[in-house]
């Protein structure tokens, strides 16, 4: 902001129902949500719980990016107003024209698939942003889309049916006619100043680039540092905090962007985990699928990369896949970078190794080498948009079919992502083909950790599982003929 | 990729019909998918509306010693601080026991329970006061569990039991017995639109309350108790519901009536919309149940005694748990026949929220104790679990239930297993997943297919009433009401469709009004399956009285016979006269002819003692049968469902396509029930699922890919409202056999083995019941 060209803009810009929107005057802590329904008027988007978990209040975020108007689902619950900056923010009132239903309005009439209609909204709107994917939609590919949007009454049969009917490919609605003159009026609040709404005392800024950023978080080290808010939006609903102060990261210019390296990829933070999803499967399937179980479609759209390391949870899903991995962090201070392995940044519980000011650049996530096996697998008491009672990341290095090394971390085992030291020594010089020398290092999981029991699993059973994991990951790369798991990848057939 | 197989299917008829029995789409379809259908937190609000927060008691047990509000009332956009002191009336919501207040004011029942409300100016402003807060309960020891409960010896209500024979003795004389204790989950309703009411003050001390209830009626008594003014003075309305299942018939109460209290004292609208983590937290659930039973069987499997002792976790008070638990009784035989046969229940009482209807109202709990003990059955005898349930099936001869009632209808059942057993293609499957586990170690499959047999009406006999309004306006347009509420089951469309057949115009002539305590009083809650039973058959007799005037007057009129005279397609046929049914009503009002009629049906034949425990408590049962296949992970517990096929008894269904969404929507919660949704209360009381983060209901991905369900369609043989049959409960309970299929799996590990299965069977219930037949 020393550049005398970029005034920061003062005012938040984004586009409803047809028109420009401008605000200059909100809580920092605002939701999208509560901006709707209480100041807009626009009580079509429910609330139904206020966290990110429900899907009634799904919204359509419209941007441009990379060329294409993007069409993404996201909670406006648990999103804070000022993330809408640059896009546009379609509702469940905006699809109809006159009598004439959207096509997944009618299909969902059509089918049946509204009984209650509480879920009804939100279950357009991401029906809405599938419709625009512009792919034919499989029954897989839909209860993906859904996997957060929960319906009490119908059952869902209907609702897939209706996305079946009706998401076949190229949209075309009227948001797809004009979607040329929807992306130009959203070229034309674009800009590349910093924003910065409110004063010194209570904000919401977004910068535009590093610099920027670095300069805000010197002079502001007790400001919220905001990635996509799927946390931190919860502090604002339900532990009733009041963040005066709010740094939202999503228009650090590039700092969103993956790069393939020789040894692996770099993702940088405000990487959604939506667009980290098939990168990392590319890196090994069950990351993969560890990815699409992660939260719903809502939450990856909008949660980053980043804020999944740096809030350092002990039950969050990458942190014990990438320790697995071998990935490293990268922490940045104004011009001064540090690179640790990412099991060093946990250091207790909710305690990271982040000074003031810093804040978490990229994730560097290593490339599987030939002699290396790896396996992620996630347990949790419902497949999708769950936290996990366990999560758990393998990667052994063999010679032959002997264990020359072997990286084992865990999550929901302790007070952070944890690597079993125990196992790995204990499992170095196993055989693959003589599951007795895999006992010891199976056995030492018991000694590794110490669980908690809470509402997802107790103590006992962390404990069972955890052990039966690593033994799972050993006979998939020891390579047997038995089915080893009841979905994807080495399925009951 | 498996397409819909669920294509809705005509209604076979004897006699043609223009509007019934016809799949018309919701009545609210189009305004729910474009956000336009209102709920409460979406009526306009009225100038100087005012919002409401709950503050809740930090512990389970105690007496409350004092309170210090002073920041609450200090805080920004406090309006008002209410607490016991406040109620001009009884602080007392209890449905009949007068063992629940409103806020609690000495003793406190529950972790969370209610203490005071505040009010401000913003709902926001309300949440943030409320916590300020500072409570001083002296703390005493929680009953939590059921066993903990059975050791206070607490008790909300009388043990009761009922029987036939002597179980005891006939146990003694059984070739072979068994016994064991089945843990059963409760279930967290989780309407999609949490509790809500928002009271309006009027002229006088008039009270208008919008609520998102199943029982206005109810609703609108409370709301007079605690402001100590007349019902008359009070009137309750009610739209629709984002959903309710049983969770908004006592348990709306509350939060009207602090909504009208706020209102009475600030004289401004008021609203109260629980935060979900609240309504998790405040209002009552699906109860908990332990089932102890003994079974006594031959060789081949067939039951000569049973004795169950069903302990039911009722909370903290009384609440609607009479009904719950006698239900739970009435469902405890489900479709066999149990010559001795001994049916007890305790009900107990904790320190937890009071528990109360869910879809089912006990029913649920009751049959799976019984299938649970059929598996058992067929696991010893070495029997394929559905012969053993064909072998016990009500038979002439055996044809009672343990209450006394005859089955009347006893082939309907017997006859839709052998149906499902084909369609499904049960057998091969069955020798397919058997093939299948003996070279599986680590994954198992699982098949059961189950009985669903469940008695409808209400088992307090007086509820058995409904009453509707039914005006002709001189356009033709008709204006509807009744007792019913709507809360997605499509009541509304169904009881238009029965008013539209009667006038024999197009269901668009019949408007749908919002339940009004004001047009329709004394309306029993729109549960127990009954809504378009009862309210259906009052709205025909309604529309009846309005036609038979307007063909008296016809007839006198056109010099015609009654005969003569045919409503059809908007059209009234008079001799070879015709005319439009608008201009039929308009010649009626000139020649002043009551064109308004209020319609009233009280269900026949049905009895019920329950001091002899004799009488017929159902007018008829309604009747399905599901098999579910699952596949589970030995290693961790995990399941999936794979393939569900459903044969669902609805009689001539009144409309296919809403009775097909009831069927599904109902097993997959059912599913549910047992399966993901695990309420976990921790030692000191505090639940721990208090929101969807933590408690888990199915999603998209959880309902299996293939999912196959068909409607049996023959005519009711009780006279119900054109033949058809009650589809509300009845399908929360077909995913019983994912249940027994579960248990199925676990059992290949060991044939013969009795494997302790708890519900729901979350991984680690699954993992632990694979570990109880390991280390045997
Ligand atoms: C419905 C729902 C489902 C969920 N499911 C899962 C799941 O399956 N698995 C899982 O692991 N998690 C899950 N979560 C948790 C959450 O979504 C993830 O942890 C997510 O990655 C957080 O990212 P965010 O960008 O939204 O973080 P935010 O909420 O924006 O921030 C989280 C924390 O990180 C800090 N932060 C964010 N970015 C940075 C940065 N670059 N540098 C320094 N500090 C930063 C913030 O200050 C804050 O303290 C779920 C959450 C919800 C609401
Ligand atoms: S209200 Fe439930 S996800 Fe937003
Ligand atoms: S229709 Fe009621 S929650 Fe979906």
């Amino acid at each position: 902001m020393t550049d005398p060209h970029k005034e920061p803009r003062k005012s938040l810009n984004f586009r409803f129902r047809g028109a420009d929107v401008a605000l200059n005057g909100f809580a920092p802590r605002a939701t999208l949500l509560d901006w709707l329904r209480e100041e807009a008027g626009a009580t079509g988007t429910k609330e139904g719980c206020g966290e990110g978990d429900c899907g009634a209040c799904t919204i359509v975020l419209a941007r441009n990016r990379d060329g294409a108007l993007t069409h993404e689902a996201a909670n406006a619950c648990v999103l804070l107003l000022g993330q809408v900056d640059g896009a546009e923010v379609l509702t469940v009132e905006d699809l109809a024209e006159g009598a004439n239903l959207h096509p997944v309005q009618q299909a969902m009439v059509d089918q049946h698939g509204s009984q209650c209609g509480f879920c009804t909204p939100g279950i357009v709107m991401s029906l809405f942003a599938l419709y625009h994917r512009g792919e034919p939609a499989t029954r897989a590919s839909i209860c993906d889309q859904l996997a957060g949007n929960l319906c009490r009454c119908t059952g869902y049969r209907p609702i897939v049916d209706a996305a079946l009917e009706t998401c076949l490919g190229e949209p075309a609605d009227r948001f797809a006619i004009h979607a040329e003159a929807r992306a130009e009026a959203l070229a034309a609040i674009a800009d590349e100043k910093d924003l910065f709404v409110g004063d010194d005392s209570a904000f919401f800024a977004a910068p535009a680039s590093e610099r920027s950023l670095a300069e805000l978080c010197d002079r502001h080290k007790d400001a919220v540092l905001l990635g996509g808010a799927t946390d931190v939006g919860l502090w604002i609903t339900k532990m009733l905090r009041d963040p005066r102060k709010i740094i939202w990261l999503g228009r650090v210019a590039g700092l969103d962007r993956m790069e393939t390296v020789a040894e692996g990829l770099d993702i940088y933070a405000t990487t959604s985990l939506q667009r980290a999803m098939p990168r990392l499967a590319e890196l090994h399937p069950d990351l993969g699928e560890i990815m699409r179980r992660f939260g719903s479609a809502q939450v990856r759209v909008a949660g980053t990369v980043g804020g999944n390391i740096a809030n350092g949870s002990p039950i969050g899903d990458l942190p014990p896949a990438l320790i697995a991995l071998g990935a490293s962090v990268e922490l940045r201070h104004g011009e001064a970078s540090r690179v640790l392995p990412l099991e060093q940044f946990f250091i207790a519980y909710g305690k990271q190794d982040r000074q003031p000011g810093e804040y978490v650049r990229r994730i560097h996530a290593p490339r599987l080498k030939a002699n290396q096996h790896y396996r992620a697998f996630k347990v949790s008491k419902r497949f999708d948009e769950d936290i996990s009672a366990v999560m758990s990341g393998f990667r052994f290095t063999l010679e032959g079919r002997r264990v020359i090394e072997a990286r084992i971390a865990y999550g929901g085992m302790a007070a952070t992502p944890k690597r079993a030291s125990g196992a790995e020594k204990a499992l170095v010089g196993a055989d693959l083909d003589n599951p007795t020398s895999w006992s010891a290092a199976i056995a030492a999981i018991a000694t590794d950790y110490s669980p908690l029991t809470d509402m997802r699993a107790t103590s006992a059973y962390r404990s069972r599982v955890a052990a039966n994991l690593l033994m799972k990951a050993l006979l998939e790369v020891a390579g047997g003929h038995s089915a080893t798991r009841i979905g994807g990848l080495h399925a009951a057939e | 990729m498996l397409r819909n197989r669920t294509a809705i299917p005509q209604v076979p008829l004897e006699k043609e019909t223009a509007v019934v029995h016809k799949p018309l789409a919701h009545d609210s379809a189009r305004l729910h998918v474009s956000g336009a259908a209102t709920y409460i937190d979406d009526i306009r609000e009225p100038a100087g509306t005012l919002h409401i927060a709950i503050g809740l008691a930090d512990k389970a047990a105690g007496t409350l010693r004092g309170m210090t509000l002073d920041a609450v009332r200090a805080a920004k956009g406090v309006v008002a601080v209410l607490t016991a002191a406040d109620i001009p009336g009884k602080n007392d919501i209890a449905p009949a026991f007068a063992d629940e207040p409103l806020f609690a004011d000495k003793e406190i029942l529950f972790h969370n329970q209610a203490i005071f409300a505040v009010v401000a100016r913003s709902r926001d402003e309300a949440r943030r006061a409320a916590r300020l807060a500072k409570i001083d309960i002296d703390e005493a020891k929680p009953a939590i569990t059921v066993a903990d409960a059975l050791e206070t010896g607490a008790r909300v209500l009388p043990d009761y039991e009922f029987g036939r024979g002597d179980a005891p003795a006939a146990l003694g004389r059984a070739p072979r017995r068994l016994e064991g204790l089945l843990h059963i989950g409760g279930q967290e309703h989780f309407y999609l639109e949490g509790q809500a009411a928002f009271a309006i003050p009027g002229e006088g001390r008039e009270m208008l309350v919008h609520s998102s209830t199943q029982d206005p009626t109810e609703v609108q008594h409370i709301v007079a108790r605690i402001l100590a003014i007349p019902d008359a003075f009070v009137t309750v309305e009610t739209r629709r519901m984002g959903g309710a299942f049983g969770g908004k018939e006592s348990q709306a109460c509350a939060w009207a009536a602090i909504a009208a209290l706020a209102a009475l004292v600030t004289g401004k609208p008021c609203k109260v919309r629980l935060d979900r983590d609240d309504d998790f937290a405040l209002t009552g659930k699906r109860h908990d149940f332990r089932a102890d039973w003994r079974v006594g069987y031959d060789d081949k499997g067939i039951v000569s005694a049973y004795d169950v002792m069903l302990n039911a976790r009722c909370g903290c008070s009384a609440d609607l748990s009479p009904g719950v638990v006698d239900r739970a009784m009435f469902h405890a035989a489900n479709a066999y026949w149990l010559p001795d046969v001994k049916v007890a229940s305790r009900r107990l009482k904790t320190n937890t929220v009071s528990n109360t209807a869910f879809r089912g109202f006990g029913g649920p709990q009751g049959m799976l104790a019984i299938e649970r003990v059929m598996d058992a059955i067929a696991h010893e005898r070495g029997l394929d679990p559905l012969d053993v349930r064909k072998a016990n099936f009500y038979r002439p001869g055996g044809d009672k239930t343990p209450f006394g009632q005859t089955v009347e209808d006893m082939t309907t059942l017997p006859s839709m297993i052998e149906e499902l057993e084909l369609s499904s293609d049960y057998r091969a499957r069955r020798r397919a997943i058997e093939a299948f586990n003996a070279n599986s170690p680590y994954i198992k499959r699982g098949i059961a297919l189950t009985p669903v047999k469940f008695g409808i009406s209400f088992t307090l006999i007086h509820l058995n009433q409904a009453g509707a309004l039914v005006h002709v306006y001189t356009d033709g347009s008709i204006h509807l009401n009744h007792g019913g509420t709507e809360m997605g089951q499509g009541l509304f469309t169904k009881v238009a469709q029965v008013v539209a057949e009667e006038f024999g115009v197009p269901i668009d002539f019949v408007r749908i009004t919002a339940t009004n305590t004001a047009k329709v009083p004394n309306a029993s809650p729109t549960a127990a399956s009954s809504g378009s039973d009862i309210n259906g058959m009052a709205a025909q007799i309604g529309a009846r009285q309005i036609k038979q005037r307007m063909v008296e007057f016809a007839c006198a009129q056109w010099g015609v016979t009654a005969e003569e005279i045919v409503f059809r397609d908007g059209l009234v046929l008079i001799g070879n006269k015709s005319m439009s049914f608008g201009e039929l009503a308009k010649t009626c009002r000139l020649n002043r002819v009551q064109l308004s009629a209020a319609g009233f049906y009280k269900t026949p034949v049905i009895t019920w003692d329950r001091a002899t425990a004799t009488g017929r408590p159902f007018l008829y049962f309604a009747f399905g049968a599901s098999c579910s296949e699952v596949v589970i992970d030995t290693l961790t517990g995990e399941m999936k469902v794979e393939r569900v096929d459903i044969l669902h008894d609805v009689g001539s269904s009144l409309n296919p396509a809403l009775d097909i969404g009831q069927v599904e929507g109902g097993f997959v919660q059912g599913m549910g029930w047992l399966t993901t949704e695990e309420l976990v209360f921790d030692a000191k009381g505090r639940l721990s699922t208090h929101a969807p983060a933590t408690y888990k209901i199915p999603v998209a991905s959880d309902v299996p890919a293939d999912f196959r369900t068909k409607l049996h369609m023959r005519p009711n043989i009780a006279d119900t409202i054109y033949r058809s049959k009650a589809v509300g409960e009845p399908p929360l309970m077909l995913p019983i056999s994912v249940y027994c299929a579960i248990l199925d799996a676990v059992h290949a590990i060991r044939p013969g083995s009795q494997p302790r299965l708890e519900a729901p069977c979350t991984p680690e219930a699954i993992l632990n019941a694979i570990q109880s037949i390991q280390t045997h």
